[in-house]
């Protein structure tokens, strides 16, 4: 972590324009990835995770998106002010992908090794035989058993998680410097889950790639990643090291997802807390905090001004009136 | 695979002995129609009828000797024209519809396709709208309308293509663009939503996360995708270019066997219609047979289902 | 900023959450919005409405009709007395393209409601019943769907003799297939949503719930099929019209007056020019008006 960050995102702010008018999907959120670590993005559906996954990849839309404000460097160069053919040669090559649903996430009428074998020509300048065998090679390292047979087959005939392994594949095959996972997970069953998950963090391990995680399941984040950023309603409510979110969490919104989590200490009685209410209509966002409507320890001052910043310690940062020297102490088990 | 060929062959048999039934039985339901003997004909057609239809029988056995002789194509006698058979009638003029019915699915296909394409990469842009309207006017043009216009601009006005008959190419541009108006604007706006669905589909945005050039997206991922839904209008084209010819073929003076079909109608010419009829749906009802068959080869999802993909 | 001891007090739990969701539009509002932003299905909208009132209104506009003849002014070229020119018994080709409005239109949508009619049945029971009443109901629809339809209205028409109730017939049992189709895919995805359940749950009866939650629902792509459908049945009735089969003279249909114009096409080319516009408009704007209702009502698309 000493050493100089591999992508630094600074205040970006991206906004669509829908014929109701502007939303700000993003709105000035930073934060730094470090070689061959680990960060994970979590929230609620709507609230701009993956808008900052596609905006690292610059995969959104334009028009109807805009990226309205800031940087994205990686190492040195801004991608937002890259050419469309630049970005294509990082696309795949430098930053890769995965997205929340195999099934749809590769194409049906091509093979899996035509598939994987195809950014390894164009990025590797492979030939086709050197791609096949470096395909075959990346579906054994994923956990595909005879990979020699299966890579002549069709998406369809593999398995959800056996989907998401050849994404995984595929997405590594370049040998990526920073790995992108937007809710790579989502769409598979629960024991996938967690094979997935292990993978993800036994390739990470083998191969230093760093990865971005993206992801509604505070469990997943868990499981891979040191460092974790909340997001809420486009905005950064609170990061900080894994153990300071676990252990320390300050947002009233931290503590309703980890409240949200089922633990195995938990008594049977015991209900599981929910969040009530739903994300904000980003079009007519509400004032202030975003999240004082919610909110259960909400105070006047919530519904006038957005918070500041408060660091507590190095690397863990929280947006909340709470913080603040006047502000009562609240009670964590307070839900609504 | 094997199962589903089968239950295609055998729901296409089915198909076809539905109609030759409903075909057999609506003759059999006009008045003076071809199986009774009330209105002046040639006496020697009249003797052939007879003879062919064995009009003394009951209606089931009549029924099934005509099934027995449709086993062996033999679609009988004229009912107008003494001395001459449907299959005659088939042999000589259908080789010249089949020729303007080929060059006209390969029109369609040439200038349709590109042109819907062209209009999903370039969508609410000027080409767009431009090919759509085309398209439009196209499906809403009635091809006599059509046929007239270049006649009266090519042929009248300008004097530089036959305006009708048969002969070497030059007959051939006008007629064969007219029929293959409608398909081409209709593929061209198939292809063209086809497109528009296949470029939002997520493996699109997964080819360009790997870094792919717009135009090998296009060519190696979109394109297959997207015109699989074409195939399936191979069938319906073709019946609609056939049924296109009837007009296409009566205001150019093509001797084709669609210009006989009409010519028999206005006659009532009832064995001949009956006859052309199954003719033309044997046709139709193979050629949908032979897409839905090689439509799981270009397809790898449907393989193994046995199912079409819904 | 400006804090105050004020600041920090709790706000009392209000419905702060609900003023911030959007003011919903309806699925109706919502489609009626979108298509009205479409330039091309309005003008096809407002075509339409006019070429209606006109083939309600026209007739009266004029004291000929439409089969009066006047042999002294065969095949007139347009001009202020016969607007239209006449044809080659003296007629009034504006008169009769008016007349023949009435015809083809009411040809167009008495075919397509009895398309409506029969295919949302026949859809709505499969779709609704499911299971061997779906897969059996739909079997019959698969395979009359490989007949070649046109052939069989051909045929149809010569065994019926021509004339408008038999054009009628004719096209409505022949084209329903489609609507069917379509209410069967819309009803099979739709019962298995929460509403329905909740109505079944609440004790209403199986018709109750087709007719009042799953019919209604579906209405979107029927009505598109019935836009498109329209079109198609005026065609078919000019297609049947040019091979001899359409309506008997001297009623007609604009596929008649076309037909008839065809055939003085080098020496009066007005007299096809006509019908042929008058078809095409009419082609043109339930194409507009369908395609522009496809994109409006479709949820897929809406943003």
């Amino acid at each position: 972590m000493n050493s100089n960050p591999l992508l630094s995102v600074e205040e970006l702010t991206v906004c669509f324009d829908t014929f109701a008018g502007e939303v700000k999907a993003v709105d000035t959120i930073s934060f730094q990835v470090y070689p061959g670590e680990a960060i994970g993005i979590v929230g609620e559906s709507g609230c701009g995770k993956s808008v900052t996954a596609h905006s690292i990849m610059q995969l959104i839309p334009t028009p109807p998106g805009r990226y309205a404000k800031g940087k994205i460097l990686f190492g040195k160069d801004d991608l937002l002010q890259k050419s469309e053919a630049d970005m294509a040669k990082i696309r795949g090559n430098d930053i890769s992908i995965i997205f929340q649903d195999a099934m749809t996430s590769l194409n049906p009428v091509l093979t899996i090794g035509m598939q994987i074998g195809e950014s390894l020509q164009l990025h590797q300048h492979m030939n086709k035989q050197d791609a096949y065998a470096r395909a075959v090679e990346m579906l054994r390292l994923v956990g595909i058993p005879s990979p020699e047979e299966r890579i002549k087959e069709y998406p369809h005939q593999f398995s959800g998680g056996m989907r998401q392994r050849v994404m995984i594949a595929m997405a590594l095959s370049c040998n990526p410097k920073l790995l992108i996972a937007d809710e790579p997970t989502t769409a598979l069953d629960v024991t996938i889950q967690a094979q997935i998950l292990d993978l993800m963090k036994d390739l990470q391990g083998k191969l230093n790639t760093a990865i971005i995680l993206i992801s509604h399941d505070l469990g997943a984040i868990a499981s891979l990643c040191s460092r974790v950023i909340v997001m809420y309603a486009g905005k950064i409510a609170e990061a900080g090291t894994a153990i300071d979110i676990f252990h320390q969490p300050q947002h009233p919104y931290t503590w309703g997802l980890l409240q949200s989590l089922p633990r195995i200490d938990m008594m049977q009685k015991q209900k599981l807390a929910i969040i009530p209410g739903q994300p904000p209509d980003l079009l007519s966002p509400p004032t202030g905090c975003p999240f004082h409507p919610r909110c259960p320890h909400a105070m006047s001052i919530c519904q006038e001004h957005y918070p500041e910043t408060t660091v507590l310690t190095k690397g863990h940062m929280v947006h909340c009136w709470l913080q603040h020297p006047d502000a009562p102490k609240p009670n964590r088990e307070v839900t609504a | 695979m094997l199962r589903y060929m089968l239950i295609r062959i055998f729901n296409s048999l089915l198909v076809l002995l539905a109609i030759i039934t409903i075909t057999f039985f609506l003759m059999h339901a006009i008045p003076g129609g071809p199986f009774t003997s009330e209105k002046n004909i040639p006496a020697a057609v009249l003797k052939n009828i007879e003879e062919h239809y064995r009009l003394h029988d009951p209606l089931w056995k009549q029924y099934i000797d005509y099934l027995g002789n449709l086993t062996h194509f033999d679609l009988g006698p004229s009912f107008k024209y003494a001395g001459r058979t449907v299959n005659d009638l088939i042999r000589e003029s259908f080789p010249v519809s089949l020729q303007l019915g080929m060059v006209s699915i390969a029109l369609s296909i040439l200038l349709g396709i590109p042109a819907g394409a062209i209009a999903a990469l370039r969508q609410n842009k000027w080409q767009d709208y431009a090919t759509m309207f085309l398209a439009t006017l196209g499906v809403s043009v009635p091809s006599f309308v059509l046929a007239t216009l270049l006649i009266y601009i090519f042929a009248i006005k300008l004097s530089l293509l036959p305006a009708a008959m048969w002969g070497g190419i030059t007959y051939m541009i006008l007629p064969a663009l007219t029929l293959a108006g409608q398909p081409t604007a209709f593929i061209a706006r198939l292809t063209r939503s086809s497109m528009l669905e296949v470029l939002a589909q997520d493996y699109i945005k997964t080819a360009r996360a790997k870094g792919l050039s717009p135009a090998l997206i296009l060519y190696r991922h979109a394109l297959k995708n997207a015109l699989i839904p074409i195939i399936t209008y191979i069938g319906p084209m073709a019946a609609g270019i056939l049924t296109g010819s009837f007009i296409i073929e009566n205001i150019f003076a093509i001797p084709g066997l669609g210009r006989h079909f009409v010519t028999s109608i206005y006659n009532r010419d009832y064995t001949v219609i009956l006859g052309v009829t199954i003719f033309y749906s044997v046709l139709i009802i193979g050629l949908n047979l032979i897409v839905d068959l090689i439509y799981p080869l270009l397809n790898p999802r449907i393989k193994l289902t046995g199912k079409q993909g819904e | 900023m400006h804090l105050t001891s004020h600041s920090f007090e709790p706000i009392l739990k209000k419905d702060a959450a609900a003023n911030h969701i959007r003011p919903s539009m309806t699925y109706w509002q919502d489609a009626w919005r979108r298509l009205k932003k479409n330039k091309l299905a309005m003008i096809g909208l407002y075509i339409i409405l006019l070429i209606l009132l006109i083939a309600l209104a026209g007739p009266w506009l004029s004291t000929l009709s439409y089969s009066d003849q006047d042999l002294t002014a065969t095949n007139q070229s347009p001009s202020a007395e016969h607007w239209f020119g006449t044809d080659n018994l003296g007629r009034d080709l504006f008169i009769r393209v008016l007349y023949g409005a009435r015809i083809s239109l009411s040809i167009g949508i008495v075919a397509s409601i009895l398309n409506l009619t029969i295919g949302v049945i026949y859809g709505g029971i499969a779709g609704f019943f499911g299971g061997r009443t779906d897969k059996v109901m739909m079997n019959v629809v698969d395979i009359l769907y490989g007949i070649p339809v046109l052939l069989y209205v051909i045929l149809l028409m010569v065994v019926l003799e021509p004339g408008l109730i038999n054009i009628f017939i004719a096209l409505g049992i022949a084209y329903w297939l489609r609507m069917a189709r379509i209410v069967r895919g819309q009803i099979l995805g739709l019962k298995e949503q929460d509403y329905v359940l909740a109505a079944r749950t609440l004790g209403a009866g199986s018709w109750r719930i087709l007719f009042r939650h799953l019919i209604p629902n579906s209405m979107g792509p029927i009505i598109i099929t019935m836009t498109l459908a329209i079109p198609e049945a005026i065609f078919t009735e000019a297609f049947l019209s040019f091979i001899g089969l359409g309506v008997a003279a001297p009623m007609a249909s604009w596929g008649v007056l076309a037909s008839e114009g065809i055939t003085s096409l080098r020496s009066y080319p007005f007299q096809l020019f006509f019908p042929a516009m008058a078809i095409s408009i009419t082609m043109l704007a339930f194409n507009f008006l369908g395609d522009g209702l496809r994109d409006a009502l479709d949820p897929r698309v809406r943003r």
